[in-house]
């Protein structure tokens, strides 16, 4: 067991384009779930409009510039039409309705009646040349030290990736103190009082569905465009479900919470799974116990098992103020 | 469909004309000389299209030594319960699918878009569990078919026998549902581990039943622990959890998310002691089936259904019949109008809780013994199951048995007009449709919408 390469591992994900993907998305849930209160566990459907928005476009025989902006107008079109029924019922109904929305869009698009656009369980491969025809680093090239290496390819996505990560931060911080974000905190805290101060409270969620729906779409796509490939089953609700781990493992409702959640949640999975693998490998005891697809899984139930213990005994997370976070509020 | 059998049709006049006028069925295996059967042609040295690993075969059937491909016939492949996809064999009983990657996968010859007078010859062959499909190789099989009994397709039977499985998948539904439903009316928690109850149901069954490490008894025997265990396990999570999350005055919306973090926990501790592959009882798997009302039905379905409608019967006779069901009611209503007219509401939600265990364990091992044992099993239905409830009015018992027959059937059905893949799809919008334009539910009331 060398906990040098476990820890280079951890630490060479965690500073990973997916990453920052992960944080793109958290942040736009972090609008939605943070400061509007509103629980969509459907955010994985905004991931895939905007992945699927823009390969189908590209496979279509459009540029990848458009294909990304018609991956932000699908999920935007995508949160609008989730938004107009949905946001007068319960928050309950909200979570079962978004994730059944996003599961009927896994299917439809994984569906062979959609093939000839989507090409079903395949996915569509190799629409993101354009971008990587930007790269100046050359992509053989390796960057770091000793070790802890990065491709030239994969620096150019992370410096992209992190560069995202800023602009959607500091456009939550302009949003959040602006008017317009003082009114969705308070429809978070009393939507009646909200709503008797004149305010329409409906509109007020509907606009923070859609632009969160745009940053969540910028995520899939980053997320595609970096592995350049879209597959209908990297869009299970387990990702939304990740993401939650992540927003309120960073702290729901406050500006960089989504991403330090990002990041100390990339840097925990990917380090233990990184040491399970090395148990697995090293430790008679440990793969006498467990195979190595069993080594994998454990981090699975400890997220979980994580999800549980933050809700119960700190739901504002690491970064979080107990103040802001009110999910039960009227 | 009609198209197939259409297609199907004029090849079977062009053959076998003179024998129009009389009943097909009988005279068609009058004629056939040598043994009739449907083969898949091997032809592995041909390669794959691009490299891409593929599933094919040809399908054609011996007259007179002859050999006559066979048009129309569906073709499904799937991995650990999900589709991935389908092919029509062509004219020339040629079909192909292709598949991901390297593997193992499920293939399954639709026996009803056979034409008429051809069948399987073996119904146990209908699905081949392991077709494993070697790196960058295309994988060919063989359905080992012949004459049968159950061959022709009428709408009549199409619809009957789609009827007939919704009926199953809705007793499942049904089942898991009650249970979800009645734990949301006592305690206003929506419950997502409800899911891992019902996966939790088959796993044990399993045990019991089919695992080299447990007694082996029969599946009958093995469901009465796997239920207990299943109710056991209800009480444990309220006591150990949910009572102290409510004691400690934490909100409804809080606690569905412990409950998602819960379910999440749950289902991957399965998957790491259970494995990630389906797994098939002992006991009832490869039935040949029954002909009832002329169509065939596979007897564990029946059975499946009419001990779901007796149980959930009882259930209702429980809640309107009992002083217990009568005080479940009551909690549901108001909780603290019932603790102050000495109902013990602590002890009432615990017999939520074991009555919401069993049911679902029960609903497990129904859905398990009707297809297979699979971690995820319970989370693939726990979306219809919300739609059942949601569908009869969420917190509503009778809602939740309406509402998990009326899903179970519509999913099943659609399948006359939609590919089967999008199946759960259309269960899915109905939910949609429902909180568009009922939000509470056949059988609930405007109020508890909010």
């Amino acid at each position: 067991m060398d906990f040098t390469l476990i820890l280079r591992d951890g630490f060479l994900a965690m500073i990973g384009p997916v990453t920052a993907a992960y944080a793109i998305s958290a942040i736009s849930l972090n609008l939605q779930f943070g400061y509007t209160g509103l629980l969509n566990f459907g955010q994985v459907s905004f991931m895939l409009a905007g992945a699927y928005g823009t390969a189908i476009t590209v496979d279509l025989g459009g540029s990848l510039w458009l294909g990304i902006g018609v991956g932000i107008l699908t999920a935007v079109l995508l949160g609008l039409l989730l938004g107009l029924p949905t946001l007068r019922l319960r928050s309950d109904y909200l979570a079962i309705t978004t994730i059944a929305v996003a599961e009927v869009l896994r299917l439809v698009v994984r569906s062979s009646w959609a093939e000839p656009f989507t090409n079903g369980v395949f996915g569509i491969q190799g629409f993101a040349s354009a971008f990587f025809d930007l790269n100046p680093f050359p992509g053989g090239e390796t960057y770091g030290v000793g070790s802890w290496l990065v491709t030239g390819r994969r620096l150019w996505v992370m410096i992209v990736g992190w560069t995202l990560v800023m602009i959607f931060v500091f456009l939550t911080r302009r949003l959040i103190r602006s008017p317009w974000g003082r009114v969705l905190r308070a429809v978070r805290e009393d939507e009646d009082a909200t709503s008797s101060l004149g305010k329409d409270v409906f509109g007020y969620k509907l606009q923070s569905l859609m632009l969160g729906g745009a940053i969540g779409a910028v995520s899939g796509i980053l997320l595609a465009v970096e592995q350049q490939n879209v597959t209908p089953d990297a869009y299970l609700p387990n990702v939304t479900f990740i993401l939650y781990v992540v927003v309120i493992l960073g702290g729901a409702g406050t500006i960089l919470g989504p991403v330090i959640g990002a990041l100390v949640f990339q840097f925990l999975f990917f380090t233990f799974d990184a040491l399970m693998a090395s148990a697995q490998s090293d430790v008679d005891v440990v793969a006498n116990l467990l195979s190595p697809a069993q080594a994998g899984q454990i981090k699975m139930v400890l997220v979980g098992i994580g999800l549980m213990v933050l809700m119960i005994y700190r739901p504002q997370g690491l970064a979080g103020d107990p103040s802001e976070v009110s999910l039960d509020a009227r | 469909m009609v198209t197939k059998i259409q297609r199907w049709s004029a090849f079977h006049r062009a053959k076998l004309g003179r024998l129009h006028s009389h009943p097909v069925r009988k005279k068609f295996s009058r004629l056939i000389l040598g043994s009739l059967f449907v083969l898949v042609l091997v032809a592995a040295s041909a390669p794959a299209l691009a490299a891409g690993e593929a599933i094919k075969g040809r399908l054609f059937v011996t007259i007179e030594a002859e050999r006559e491909p066979v048009a129309g016939v569906v073709i499904e492949v799937t991995r650990d319960g999900t589709a991935i996809g389908s092919d029509i064999s062509a004219e020339d009983g040629r079909w192909q699918v292709p598949v991901p990657e390297s593997g193992t996968y499920e293939v399954r010859l639709d026996p009803s878009t056979l034409p008429e007078g051809l069948a399987l010859t073996d119904p146990n062959r209908q699905v081949l569990p392991a077709v494993t499909v070697a790196e960058g190789k295309t994988k060919v099989v063989l359905f080992p078919l012949g004459e049968g009994l159950t061959s022709s397709v009428s709408t009549y039977e199409r619809v009957a026998t789609l009827f007939v499985a919704g009926l199953k998948l809705g007793a499942v539904i049904a089942l898991s549902a009650v249970g979800l439903s009645l734990i949301y009316a006592v305690t206003g928690l929506v419950n997502f581990a409800h899911a891992e109850m019902v996966t939790l149901g088959a796993v044990l069954a399993y045990y019991f039943h089919t695992s080299s490490a447990g007694p082996r008894w029969p599946l009958l025997v093995a469901g009465v622990p796997a239920i207990l265990l299943g109710a056991a396990f209800g009480w444990a999570q309220d006591r150990a959890l949910w009572r102290p999350l409510r004691v400690r005055g934490m909100g409804v919306i809080s606690m569905m998310v412990v409950s998602i973090g819960l379910s999440f926990a749950l289902r991957h501790i399965i998957l790491v002691l259970f494995g990630g592959q389906r797994r098939l009882y002992r006991d009832f798997t490869g039935q040949s089936p029954l002909e009832i009302l002329g169509i065939p039905v596979v007897p564990k379905h029946i059975v499946t259904i009419i001990v779901a409608i007796l149980v959930l019967g009882a259930v209702g006779l429980f809640l309107q019949k009992t002083k217990v069901g009568t005080a479940l009611r009551a909690v549901s209503d108001d909780p603290d109008l019932s603790e102050s007219s000495g109902i013990n509401v602590n002890r009432v939600i615990s017999l939520t809780w074991i009555l919401a265990g069993g049911l679902a364990a029960l609903g497990g091992a129904f859905f398990a013994a009707n297809e297979a044992v699979q971690w995820d099993m319970g989370f693939r239905l726990l979306l219809l199951i919300f739609a059942a409830v949601v569908l009869g009015g969420l917190g509503t018992a009778y809602g939740a048995m309406l509402g998990g027959f009326v899903v179970g059937i519509t999913v099943e059905m659609s399948t006359l007009f939609v590919a089967s893949e999008l199946k759960a799809a259309v269960g899915l919008a109905l939910l949609i449709v429902m909180l568009l334009v009922r939000p509470q539910g056949l059988l609930g009331q405007r109020e508890r919408i909010g």
